[in-house]
């Protein structure tokens, strides 16, 4: 079935204003809040029911995981310029800026592997106790939402290209959802860098 | 005197507090079956009078009429009534008005997979310090060696004795999986939760021997989890005391 | 693949029998898969129950005939070993709501019918719609291989309870991958029923001229949405605990079996009652809303009448789905809970009962003034009726902490929750099978059979759960293998064996609906019309069975959903599509109502 039968795929609905793969992606991404927000608050239930829970910054590396905060919020605004590149019809800069984001999302995923085969290199890990089991569980599923989003974001910078010939409009929006699902990983990140490293 | 415990509706109640449950349990179902009958009876009607073969032309505009509306408002006045006016103030009394210790009888029952073990402080009634890496196939509690308070503690495994008119507070533990310890004759239940101890008091009213069930799967003995709860005279429970305390001492039993 | 622009003639090529039947993005035939695969795990879980009953009704004596099937782990000499009963417990529960009434309800229905009832030529995204189906399956044959594992399936209660669930064999495990594949599904699902309804309404339909049916799939898909991640998210810890070693759920000091339990302790076994119930609770009203959209149909259709009180309907199930978010916790009033949060939750459940009942209400009022057409749908609708009722109802003890007290996971809970499944859901998914079947097929199902099976199903439902109160109240605990071990259990155990033969007697009458359903596919009797049941709503604007793309003209809505006998109409129904000849009041509103 083609994009023309099913109504308001590219153009936008005239009364919500978005076109129907936005609307789509704010609900799964108010799905997700909801899965992050369980987990933050397993956190603060097993914290506050500790009889003693370590600081994260005598624990874990808090200069590398500041230099992710700013490699993946940088790769949020070259994501963002994407999407605008292609809304002004340039196609060879939006190659160049998605290709950016992902190599700053990959420098993201290698220094978390840094991160985290030297706490197994010293014998901890997500068993050693709670605070190791939230730390790892809590970075590990937000680092599979990052590999979900370079899956993405790949398909989007190779063979998903395609479509920019034949529907460039579509291709824009789509790049401009998986724009909106990138940045709600890196507010993930954003909460989860004080309240594990900093607190 | 043979009295029937168990029926076919609520058990006989020998708590101080179940009359009131007993009250908010009858009354409460009074009113279910009213509301279900007075609107029973309005269905049924309309099913006779209103089937096509009686009424061939349905009406456009909707019944009128405010009964439905009264009706409704009166459904939740008696909720909260009964909400407000008794349950709130039974759980309550039942959470927070816990008798003195030193008035009451004091009981440990820590539940594990398939067993109650009620443990008792012995003659001191001091209860001895336990802890989990003390555990063995004879000393079910715990209980640790060094502590003299344990030294005449024992488990009255599956059994539990108190005295009848004479409140009990009965600290409950596990050791392994969530359990919950239900009595019907006293129309109590509470969840028993590895890593807490939750505490209950209740008062038995007649003396008899009743049984105590574990209302939480626990895994595939959990149908067998039984207990007795024996109520009885202050001289009976001095008597089972006195032998339980004794075979401590005498090292005829070493089993807690 | 090439544009081509489209006008009424298709520009497809024909599609193969993998595209067209198997892996199409066609939300009819989704539907059917869904409806279909739904149907078979119901006949499952409920089978899974008839075992139960026997050594419920019988205990420790072995099941005749098929008793020796099972093999000598599970029933050796064909009598049931405890293990194998609480495999059969926790999967029949598993099963029914995320393998059977869900699916069914959701899947099956909402897929079907929802674009229809908006005038839409599909869902929003008919490709994620064929892949929340096949992440079902995939959900679906996880479950069943957890059966064939070392240990068997999971036997821990469909509720999952750490430390129990932690410490159980590998089926555990498997059921909480099925359940992540599950979720993930549901959550596709959700997505796409919601942006559909937003966006792709044709033009006239406002929310407040939708279906009924449309409303309650709308409020069921954001519960869906919502709550289910949270349960996503407890999975995950859970498999973290089983897996990995840690102690998300599992306190310090635990000794099981003897020894203890080498693991850095600190968890919470409540920290998933808490995840796992917030999102159960609005499970349940995914399990009863979108029954209650059919129903309504039903009877909008069958008493030739508007419902009684739309807009306060819509309103209702909107508040209704906002309450469940706040009541879960009224499964855990045993847990140690104090004044304070048993006074807020039991204060949310007994306010969440009252939409419920104007709900209910709104139904009964509906059958005032009306002329009622006793069809096999109506029955079912009918039916459902008092049974949600006695379900509802006898919620109300449980919802005070007081009778809890003695309440709390004995029967009385089972027979609370059935009555508002079996004989409350699966009756109105009955009549919504009876109702649309002649648009799906082009046939209609046998009626004989049909009043046949409608007649002994109720009888039998009822036998089943209305002893389950008196046997709760006589103090007899849930999931017990063997209720007589208790001399209150004993008392009424011939309740139970009741219980039991009525199971197996509702068992045989389900023989009616099957043979009825597989032989009406061909054999039944042809329809008339495009519109058998001369109904209003735009499902039944279509041809016979609705071809791809639905509609071959996108129709306009002009009216509300049941304009049936207006006065003034020569007939007795005015569809929403049909233009009005002359009445000023019926215009097309605009989409934003």
């Amino acid at each position: 079935m083609s994009a023309e039968e099913i109504p308001y795929t590219v153009e936008p609905h005239p009364v919500t204003g978005v076109y129907n793969g936005k609307l789509g992606l704010w609900l799964f991404l108010a799905s997700e809040v909801m899965l992050f927000g369980a987990l933050f608050s397993t956190l603060v239930l097993l914290r506050v029911g500790a009889a003693d829970w370590p600081h994260g910054w005598e624990l874990l590396n808090v200069p590398l995981a500041t230099l992710n905060t700013f490699v993946l919020i940088g790769s949020s605004v070259t994501m963002v310029m994407a999407w605008a590149s292609l809304k002004l019809d340039d196609f060879g800069k939006f190659k160049l800026y998605m290709g950016v984001t992902v190599l700053l999302s990959f420098v993201f995923l290698v220094v978390k592997y840094f991160e985290y085969t030297h706490k197994f290199h010293l014998g901890i890990s997500p068993a050693t106790n709670n605070f190791y089991a939230t730390y790892f569980t809590m970075t590990g599923l937000h680092g599979l939402h990052i590999i979900g989003g370079i899956v993405v974001n790949l398909y989007l910078l190779f063979p998903g290209n395609a479509l920019w010939k034949t529907a460039p409009e579509q291709f824009t929006n789509r790049v401009e959802c998986a724009g909106l699902y990138w940045h709600f990983v890196d507010l993930v990140w954003i909460f989860l860098f004080p309240i594990l490293y900093l607190l | 005197m043979e009295e029937k415990i168990y029926g076919y509706w609520l058990p006989i109640d020998i708590s101080t507090h179940g009359h009131v449950i007993d009250w908010l349990i009858n009354w409460l179902h009074v009113f279910m079956i009213a509301l279900f009958v007075g609107w029973g009876v309005f269905f049924v009607y309309c099913l006779v009078k209103f089937r096509k073969g009686s009424n061939p032309h349905a009406t456009y505009d909707p019944v009128k009429g405010k009964v439905s509306k009264y009706v409704e408002i009166g459904v939740v006045i008696v909720e909260a009534l009964l909400l407000v006016g008794l349950s709130m103030p039974l759980w309550a009394q039942f959470k927070n008005d816990f008798p003195d210790p030193a008035n009451a009888q004091v009981v440990r029952v820590v539940a594990e997979q398939f067993a109650w073990n009620v443990h008792y402080g012995g003659k001191d009634g001091v209860f001895g310090r336990t802890a989990p890496q003390f555990v063995t196939s004879d000393n079910l509690l715990g209980l640790d060696p060094d502590d003299d308070a344990g030294k005449d503690d024992f488990n009255a495994i599956n059994t539990l004795h108190m005295v009848v008119d004479k409140p009990i507070i009965v600290h409950l533990s596990a050791k392994d999986v969530i359990h919950s310890f239900k009595v019907p004759v006293l129309r109590l239940t509470q969840d028993v939760i590895p890593g807490q101890e939750i505490k209950v008091w209740f008062e038995a009213t007649k003396t008899g021997t009743f049984d105590i069930a574990c209302a939480q799967l626990c895994g595939l003995g959990h149908y067998r989890m039984r207990g007795q709860l024996v109520v009885e005279s202050e001289e009976a429970f001095k008597t089972w005391f006195d032998e339980q305390a004794s075979e401590i001492e005498t090292g005829e039993d070493d089993f807690f | 693949m090439a544009e081509h622009s489209h006008n009424d003639s298709h520009g497809h090529h024909e599609l193969g029998f993998w595209r067209k039947y198997l892996f199409s993005i066609d939300h009819k035939v989704i539907g059917i898969q869904y409806t279909l695969t739904a149907l078979l795990f119901l006949l499952l879980g409920f089978s899974l129950m008839m075992m139960m009953r026997w050594q419920l009704a019988y205990p420790g004596q072995p099941m005749p005939w098929i008793g020796k099937l099972f093999g000598n782990t599970n029933m050796p000499e064909g009598i049931m070993v405890p293990e194998f009963y609480n495999q059969l417990g926790a999967m029949h529960g598993t099963i029914m709501v995320f393998l059977g009434v869900v699916p069914l309800a959701v899947g099956g229905f909402g897929n079907y019918i929802l674009p229809l009832q908006i005038g839409a030529p599909d869902m929003a995204f008919p490709k994620l719609n064929m892949a929340s189906y096949w992440v079902f399956a995939c959900g679906g044959v996880v479950m069943l291989i957890s059966f064939f594992v070392p240990g068997g399936a999971a036997q821990s209660g469909w509720t999952s309870y750490p430390p129990l669930a932690n410490l159980a064999t590998m089926g555990q495990t498997i059921w909480l991958i099925g359940m992540v594949f599950l979720i993930t599904s549901s959550l596709l699902g959700s997505v796409n029923f919601i942006v559909t309804t937003v966006q792709m309404r044709v033009e006239g339909l406002s929310f407040f001229r939708l279906p009924f049916f449309v409303w309650t799939q709308f409020v069921t898909a954001f519960l869906l949405l919502l709550a289910f991640p949270p349960l996503e998210a407890a999975g995950v810890l859970q498999l973290m605990d089983r897996i990995a070693g840690t102690s998300f759920f599992l306190p310090s000091g635990l000794v099981v079996t003897g020894q203890l339990l080498e693991v850095a302790g600190g968890g919470n076994p409540l920290l998933w009652q808490h995840l796992f119930w917030f999102l159960a609770h609005p499970e349940v009203y995914v399990l009863i809303l979108p029954a209650l959209g059919i129903v309504a149909e039903v009877i909008a259709n069958n008493t030739r009448r508007p419902l009684w009180g739309y807009r306060t309907m819509v309103y209702s199930v909107i508040f209704l789905g906002f309450m469940s978010f706040i009541v879960w916790a009224h499964h855990m009033f045993m847990t140690g809970m104090g004044t304070t949060i048993s006074t807020f939750f039991q204060t949310t459940t007994m306010i969440i009962s009252v939409p419920s009942v104007i709900i209910l209400t709104a139904l009964a009022l509906s059958l005032h003034g009306a002329s009622i057409r006793f069809t096999v749908p109506m029955l079912f609708a009918l039916a459902f009726i008092p049974m949600f009722a006695i379900g509802g109802l006898t919620g109300l003890p449980l919802g005070l902490t007081a009778s809890d007290l003695h309440l709390h996971d004995t029967y009385y809970v089972i027979g609370h929750f059935h009555y508002v499944v079996a004989p409350g859901t699966i009756f109105a998914l009955f009549a919504g099978i009876y109702y649309w079947f002649p648009k799906i097929t082009g046939r209609h199902m046998n009626t004989v059979l049909g009043k046949l099976h409608f007649w002994f199903s109720l009888i039998f439902m009822n036998g089943i759960f209305m002893p389950m109160f008196f046997v709760g109240m006589a103090g007899v605990s849930r999931r017990l293998y063997d209720q007589t071990q208790y001399a209150y259990g004993a008392q009424v155990q011939g309740l139970t064996a009741m219980g039991s033969w009525s199971a197996w007697m509702l068992g045989l009458a389900q023989i009616f609906f099957i043979v009825n359903f597989i032989l009406s596919i061909r054999g039944g009797k042809k329809v008339e019309s495009d519109n058998p049941w001369d109904a209003t709503t735009l499902e039944w604007a279509t041809p016979t069975p609705p071809p791809h793309g639905n509609f071959p003209e996108t129709p306009v809505v002009y009216r509300d959903p049941y304009e049936y006998s207006v006065p003034g109409s020569d007939k007795d129904f005015l569809p929403q599509h049909v233009p009005d000849s002359g009445n000023s009041t019926s215009e097309p509103a605009s989409a934003d109502d």
